[in-house]
């Protein structure tokens, strides 16, 4: 005899008022220039470009666009500079870096509102995640400035020179973190260009620079599109090209530097698998999935994108994950309350529904959350697939977005062979209650990092990057130290 | 044909065919091609395989095939395993010295090759259980997890090896990738593969599982190409390449992103060319969390 389903009522009509931050203590210049040679001086050709919030479409700030000439204006600065920066003596070097960690943690609410304007991410994200940790990896690496003898045994260590550094749109703070924290700490000096929709806290941060009294010249920033990123890879001045982004453009940076000597690292993308097995801890299993792929509307490399679920517990994992779906709250970003924010772009949204008109042509059944979303802005529901095989391009691709390919499998092997077989290698999650099943697990994914019984955890202690077409190279933690130091006998 | 026994001794020396070695089998190459090795003088020291894109592809396939089990081998096996290589070496000392005096090499120079590849494969015998330790971290994160980074073998590594030294050379850069746990496929040297084939012979006594080395004669300007540009192919590592050849297999390593590892210019016979770094290169470092509990 059928029993009715205990579900909770979420759509017993409650209401959450709004709970807005407010952005009146937030400064944002009508204009930005670019930051070479310790001063905000205007591009070359006199160019710019809009920055927008994705939320509402609005225009938030005019953004100079860096040609090569500008690139190469930067690196000459970060040359003059990479004399005095690789010669202080390193525990000074350190202190700089302690500077900006310090600056950036008294000003973190300005750095967070703006990252949410500028990249549509929810204010509980970019408050609790993205600038903490920004300001993490600022502190951590400085104290690695004078200790960098003691983290490559039997091995004298160099700076490279100057690094040319390229990051994403989906954690522009952190991701210039990542970049420039290291980098400095090992003595180099940075050339950095953020993305073009989401430059603005890249230059607050030149701000902090400035404030915190670096040599000038040691941290260059110039914004642009893929145009002045191609400049700066092609550039002949720089020793090192670090780069994260998608597979396609790594593999073009990749085949770009051949034959150069410069040393590069990439963080491309990534199709990682959340395999569920039916011993797993259901709930937590289920926040899980939604962390995995909710998180930063799925603009993440390393995104928990297809869900590996026993068949035992399938169709409960999955009516629990499409409930759940049904109570989060899709829409302004700087609304306390949201869970989901907006897709980074229009080009992005256009790219996230063109996977979503694939999925269902390839026979999946695709199912979105029924919540509202506001008229204006850039906003995609949570969707998940069912009834997807392994070939599928919702499968097989990075789409980058809130959108969540599910599978089921019998046994282990059967999950380990669907869980590896993708060009990617960047991360996966297991989830289960058995810690031999977990190693064995952990042990055969083939990836860079791998979440059990939890999923995109980040610190800056802990390494990250990706095997096979993920990348090359890692970021983070000690291991992140290689990229940007010469290893001498 | 090679011919080692002594002039006006009656017996007719038995001349050894020179093959390759693919999942531990020494076949022909498939396209029937060879080219001649000669001495010096122009004498013909023995016919070598001409390998094809096809006899690659096949090592290939082996060398996936053996990698997993063979990185699933415990560290303490995988070091047994080199070091059973070395005495397998060491107990054809001669004959190696022998193979290279033919192709030129002189003898004390020679016996000095064959002791230094002897004791580098010792060197990283030794290192198989103890990279792991030196080079993993455990990571103290802000957050309730247990983190700890790891290091796994990249995978199939392809190697075009040392063209000048033929036999420290070859062995110098295998050894480092297969005790990490990785399988390979290496092109000999061109002008100096006796060795190369002969230890071949070595590693089919000494325990290694079909697949792990996989060892392939031939021209390097017609292969190059296909070691970089294999999609099934994680790491390649190339050693004296000049600077088009560099670039060449770059850009077909970006391909599917390969770890790309030049080695030039190393003196291999200096005992400052070993060291666990060589093992670290394919290398993948893996993280991994787990919650604490609160």
């Amino acid at each position: 005899m059928a029993t009715p389903e205990n579900k909770l009522a979420f759509d017993g009509g409650w209401q959450y008022s709004p709970a807005p931050e407010s952005t009146d203590h937030v400064k944002i210049k009508k204009t930005y220039e670019l930051f070479i040679g310790g001063e905000f001086v205007a591009p070359v050709q006199g160019k710019y470009f809009d920055t927008i919030n994705p939320a509402t479409e609005e225009k938030l700030s005019k953004v100079a666009l860096a040609s090569a000439a500008d690139v190469d204006k930067a690196v000459k600065a970060a040359r003059k500079a990479f004399v005095g920066w690789s010669r202080l003596k390193p525990a000074e070097r350190g202190k700089y870096i302690f500077r900006i960690a310090r600056i950036l943690q008294e000003r973190s609410r300005e750095f967070a509102v703006i990252e949410s304007l500028d990249g549509g991410k929810p204010i509980r994200e970019s408050r609790d995640v993205d600038v903490p940790l920004a300001a993490a990896h600022f502190f951590y690496y400085a104290g690695w400035a004078d200790k960098l003898e003691y983290a490559f045994p039997g091995r004298a260590v160099k700076p490279l020179g100057v690094a040319g550094q390229i990051i994403p749109w989906n954690f522009p703070l952190l991701m210039a973190a990542w970049k420039i924290a290291p980098a400095l700490a090992c003595g180099n000096t940075v050339v950095l260009k953020p993305a073009e929709t989401t430059p603005l806290t890249a230059l607050k941060l030149a701000e902090v620079i400035a404030d915190a009294g670096l040599p000038p010249g040691v941290v260059n920033i110039v914004t642009g599109a893929g145009e002045t990123g191609a400049a700066i890879v092609n550039h002949p001045g720089f020793d090192k090209i670090a780069f994260t982004g998608s597979t396609d453009v790594g593999r073009i940076i990749q085949k770009a530097l051949a034959g150069s000597n410069k040393k590069y690292t990439l963080e491309l993308g990534g199709k990682a698998a959340n395999i569920i097995f039916a011993d797993a801890a259901i709930d937590e299993a289920v926040e899980g999935i939604v962390n995995g792929i909710f998180f930063n509307q799925g603009h993440v490399c390393c995104a928990g994108s297809r869900l590996l679920v026993q068949e035992p517990v399938a169709d409960a994992v999955i009516r629990k994950l499409r409930d759940r779906m049904e109570t989060l709250i899709v829409g302004d970003p700087l609304d306390k309350n949201t869970d989901i924010g907006a897709i980074n772009s229009k080009q992005q949204l256009e790219t996230i529904k063109s996977y979503l008109a694939i999925g269902q042509e390839e026979g999946s059944e695709m199912f979105q959350s029924s919540c509202a979303v506001p008229k204006r802005g850039y906003w995609c529901r949570p969707t998940i697939f069912t009834g997807v095989s392994q070939s599928n391009r919702v499968v097989q691709e990075e789409i980058f977005g809130p959108v969540l390919a599910i599978q089921t499998f019998r046994t282990f092997d059967e999950a380990l062979i669907k869980a590896n077989n993708t060009p990617y290698g960047l991360s996966g999650g297991v989830w289960t209650d058995k810690g031999s099943k977990i190693f064995k697990m952990t042990q055969s994914i083939r990836a860079g990092v791998v979440w059990a019984n939890t999923f995109n955890k980040f610190d800056p202690t802990s390494p990250f990057g990706g095997n096979k077409e993920s990348g090359v190279g890692r970021e983070g933690g000690m291991h992140g130290l290689d990229a940007y130091l010469k290893l001498g006998g | 044909m090679a011919n080692t026994t002594k002039k006006g001794a009656k017996r007719l020396a038995v001349a050894k065919t020179y093959k390759i070695f693919i999942g531990g089998q020494f076949p022909r190459t498939e396209s029937a091609r060879y080219y001649a090795l000669e001495d010096k003088h122009g004498a013909v020291i023995a016919n070598i395989c001409r390998s094809s894109r096809k006899d690659f592809r096949n090592a290939i396939v082996a060398a996936r095939g053996a990698q997993a089990g063979w990185a699933k081998a415990s560290a303490y096996l995988r070091g047994q395993i080199l070091y059973r290589i070395a005495e397998m070496l060491e107990g054809r000392r001669e004959q190696f010295v022998a193979e290279l005096k033919l192709q030129g090499v002189a003898q004390r120079t020679a016996e000095k090759e064959v002791d230094a590849t002897i004791d580098r494969l010792v060197y990283f015998a030794g290192w198989a259980d103890k990279y792991q330790q030196v080079f993993s971290s455990v990571n103290p994160v802000a957050s309730a997890h247990f983190n700890f980074s790891v290091l796994e073998p990249t995978g199939v590594v392809a190697i075009l090896a040392p063209e000048k030294s033929g036999l420290l050379g070859l062995v110098s850069n295998i050894a480092p990738a297969i005790v990490g746990g990785n399988a390979c496929v290496a092109l000999a040297s061109e002008s100096k593969p006796l060795c190369a084939v002969s230890f071949a012979e070595v590693l089919h006594a000494s325990d290694v599982p079909a697949g792990v080395v996989n060892i392939l004669t031939g021209y390097r300007s017609e292969l190059t190409g296909q070691f970089a540009s294999h999609m099934d192919v994680n790491a390649i590592i190339y050693c004296d390449g000049d600077r088009q050849t560099d670039r060449a297999v770059q850009i077909a390593a970006a391909d599917n992103i390969k770890r790309v590892l030049r080695r030039t210019d190393i003196d291999w016979s200096n005992d400052s060319s070993q060291h666990p770094y060589l093992v670290r290169d394919t290398q993948e470092v893996k993280t991994t969390w787990h919650p604490i509990g609160t």
